[in-house]
């Protein structure tokens, strides 16, 4: 197929030979500050390449600020994020896709809505109607095609912007609660299409502060808290064994109140 | 004197004026769509660049395309017109008293409305498109095209103030055009002349007039729209 | 779909552009600079096509007071002038700026005013008492105020008398500023007395209970006449077309046209072009 998918083999392949995962995305000591108020600080982890990692806190720990800074959307005050062992780059922001909380659909119909995608990553002809007849399907939107995408319901409205994040076989899909506004059902296909897109080889980061999402999903998790990583690691054994009193808390479902305000 | 009986002495004298009346309402829209078009291919870019781009002397620049929207007419005439002039930079064109100069009055005059107008509805489309874009990596050029695209209703709302201001003015095209019969006579200056003739019932009548030109210019323009509606889901 | 309405709009704009310029590049065209009162009495729509049937010239008039007139002939705005100013125009002439000046036809100035004539000035002749009684009365008298023909003749009507009219502005003395027809509709408007030419007068569809009530005085002859640009000044103009214009407009025929254009069964010019 493409040039892309290629690259991506070899790169399993090398992963293989040395019998160890290195991180696909990695951030280390990432600060954010905006008025001289910390929003993020020392913020270490590691994206291990087709695994999906899933960032969890209460509200306003600083987990979308993250992903945008992950994205290369925001600008970090310091610290450093290495894409593939390199520092992060353009091209690095360009093999990853992003969805956001409320979906920023252009004012076309569905199809136009892929079809710029695929413009803006320098896909036509026969390969980009391949590729949108693709997404149509992944997303069952088929029967929508010609629909503005404005007046389609929440759900199909997220369907169409994770499926337009997909068209270009991006190497890292970041989602920043894909499914907060929506209902089960719609959280459900949601889900079905994130693991589908991992089953294509994508690595996942999603955000959620929904404890059920991220057991159903995470391969790894990273708890985020008052903005600093209170707890990483392999999903099943931190759920298990929750390295912090934070983090234990915040399982339990115990309210928290942020430190400042104590 | 009683309006209503106005009104009713306009339409009998409408329908058995002599002068060509079909000829200036021509001639006006000529001159009037011609120039609007070209404020939008000038004001449109413009537009859209300053809604989105951050550059020095940006609010500046906003400032004075908000104040240019406020252009006395009049002034404008007298500008182009010393211009213009045979006197002027531009007396060698051989522009002054013709359509051209009036279409380059209305252009003056109706550019800083379309531009600071679609300012204003661009960026506000650019606000919620601006991380979306620099997520696909939208490139600079693909950006202006798409936000005015994407814009396009609330922009043909923008094209027709800019219209409604360029049909209704009477100023600057008096001055540059210089209300010769046949060549340069438009409604509005039609409108002044019967006026100064103390022809009062006739001036109106061709208010009433250029009031329906404007009506129908709006109802093709929302048929226009209706068809863009149909394209952008095909 | 979308694409195609918007190109086919793009081009009707460029045919649009092309036609206005047929407009531009028709025939022998000259353009006269002229005054507004002389265009509200509907002359021009009398004379211009019966110069045009005889010779192929379009006439292109620009109708505005005197003044402006004769200042947009300065820039080279104009092949020809036809105002009413005798002592501008020779000013005019005298600069350079025009070849000759040629009489051509004459009105008169009358004073009009509200039937009830609160000032009493109804029927006399001599025009300066009757300004005098207006302002005296501080009855509210409409100026042009432009800087016409109109307005000069006007003032030097004031200077005759020891009144300052100026000092009165927005007072009783009020100056609009604007064009003959306007200045009688304010006129008419505020129930006031205002000077006119009777052209104008006579054309004016809106009169209302305004009548004339001062005319005859020999100071109240309105003379209009014609000067040719002079190409020495502004390469550009079209002195041919201007010459047979003033030939024309001298000649018996014009001269004949002229006399024979009325309004209402009046007549609104007499020619007076002296014969060579």
């Amino acid at each position: 197929m493409t040039r892309s998918n290629d690259r991506r083999r070899s790169y399993s392949a090398e992963l293989i030979e040395s019998g160890i995962t290195p991180p696909l995305l990695s951030a280390r000591n990432l600060c954010f500050e905006m008025q001289g108020q910390p929003l993020l600080q020392s913020v270490n982890l590691s994206v291990r390449a087709g695994r999906r990692t899933i960032v969890i806190g209460p509200n306003g720990a600083g987990k979308s600020l993250l992903l945008r800074l992950l994205h290369g959307l925001i600008p970090m005050t310091t610290g450093d994020i290495y894409w593939k062992g390199q520092r992060f780059s353009r091209d690095a922001q360009s093999a990853q896709a992003m969805v956001f909380q409320r979906p920023v659909l252009l004012r076309r119909s569905v199809l136009a809505n892929l079809k710029f995608a695929l413009k803006v990553c320098g896909f036509v002809g026969p390969e980009r109607a391949r590729r949108v007849q693709d997404a149509l399907r992944i997303s069952g939107l088929m029967d929508v095609a010609n629909r503005p995408a404005r007046v389609l319901s929440g759900g199909e409205q997220q369907r169409l912007a994770i499926a337009r994040a997909l068209v270009c076989a991006p190497e890292l899909l970041l989602l920043d609660e894909p499914t907060a506004n929506l209902d089960p059902a719609a959280t459900s296909y949601i889900e079905t299409l994130i693991d589908m897109a991992s089953g294509r080889g994508i690595t996942v980061v999603m955000v959620t502060h929904d404890q059920g999402q991220a057991r159903r999903l995470a391969d790894d998790l990273v708890f985020l808290q008052d903005g600093r990583v209170e707890g990483t690691g392999v999903a099943s054994d931190l759920f298990a064994n929750p390295r912090s009193e934070a983090m234990k808390a915040w399982l339990d479902g115990r309210l928290h109140v942020r430190r400042e305000e104590m | 004197m009683d309006i209503g009986v106005l009104f009713l002495q306009s339409f009998g004298l409408i329908s058995n004026w002599d002068s060509n009346l079909s000829e200036i309402v021509f001639l006006s829209l000529q001159v009037t769509v011609t120039a609007v078009v070209l404020a939008c291919l000038l004001g449109l870019p413009i537009g859209a660049m300053v809604g989105t781009f951050r550059f020095f002397g940006r609010s500046g620049l906003i400032l004075g395309m908000n104040v240019l929207m406020g252009l006395p007419p009049v002034i404008v005439g007298l500008v182009v017109y010393l211009l213009l002039s045979a006197s002027g930079p531009m007396g060698v064109l051989g522009l002054l008293y013709t359509p051209f100069a009036m279409i380059i009055a209305q252009t003056v005059l109706v550019t800083p409305i379309i531009a600071a107008l679609s300012r204003q509805v661009i960026e506000d489309l650019w606000m919620e498109y601006a991380e979306q874009f620099a997520s696909l990596g939208v490139s600079r050029r693909a950006r202006i095209f798409a936000l005015l695209w994407d814009a396009r209703f609330s922009l043909l709302t923008v094209v027709l103030a800019g219209f409604g201001r360029a049909v209704a003015e009477v100023g600057a095209v008096m001055i540059v055009g210089g209300n010769i019969n046949h060549v340069t006579r438009v409604m509005t200056t039609a409108i002044a002349l019967e006026t100064s003739r103390g022809q009062l019932e006739l001036a109106l009548a061709l208010g009433l007039v250029l009031l329906i030109v404007s009506l129908v210019v709006n109802i093709v323009v929302m048929a226009f729209r209706g068809t863009i509606v149909r394209g952008a889901y095909a | 779909m979308a694409r195609f309405v918007f190109r086919s709009l793009l081009q009707r704009a460029v045919l649009v552009a092309f036609f206005a310029s047929n407009a531009v590049s028709a025939g022998d065209v000259i353009l006269m600079q002229s005054t507004t009162s002389v265009q509200n009495s509907g002359l021009f729509d009398y004379l211009l096509p019966l110069f045009q049937d005889e010779t192929g010239i379009e006439v292109r008039v620009v109708a505005v007071g005197t003044g402006q007139a004769l200042r947009n002939a300065v820039r080279g705005d104009a092949d020809l002038l036809f105002v009413h100013s005798k002592e501008a125009e020779e000013d005019f002439v005298a600069r350079g700026f025009g070849l000759a000046r040629y009489e051509v036809m004459y009105n008169d100035f009358i004073i009009v005013g509200p039937s009830s004539d609160p000032a009493k000035i109804g029927g006399l002749s001599d025009v300066t008492e009757a300004l005098r009684k207006i302002s005296d009365q501080r009855e509210i008298f409409v100026s042009r105020g432009d800087d016409s023909g109109t307005h000069r003749v006007e003032m030097t009507l004031w200077g005759s008398t020891d009144i300052r009219p100026e000092r009165a502005s927005g007072a009783w003395y009020r100056e609009t500023g604007s064009g003959m027809g306007a200045t009688l509709n304010i006129a008419i408007g505020m129930g006031a007395y205002v000077l006119t030419d009777r052209a104008s007068w006579i054309a004016f569809g809106s009169k209302r209970d305004h009548i004339p009530l001062v005319e005859g005085d020999p100071r109240l002859m309105n003379q209009y006449s014609v000067i040719a640009v002079n190409p020495l000044k502004h390469a550009h103009v079209n002195v041919h077309g201007a010459r047979q214009f003033i030939d024309w407009i001298l000649s018996g025929a014009g001269q004949r046209a002229i006399a024979a254009y009325t309004m209402d069964g009046r007549q609104l010019f007499v020619p007076n072009a002296r014969p060579d």
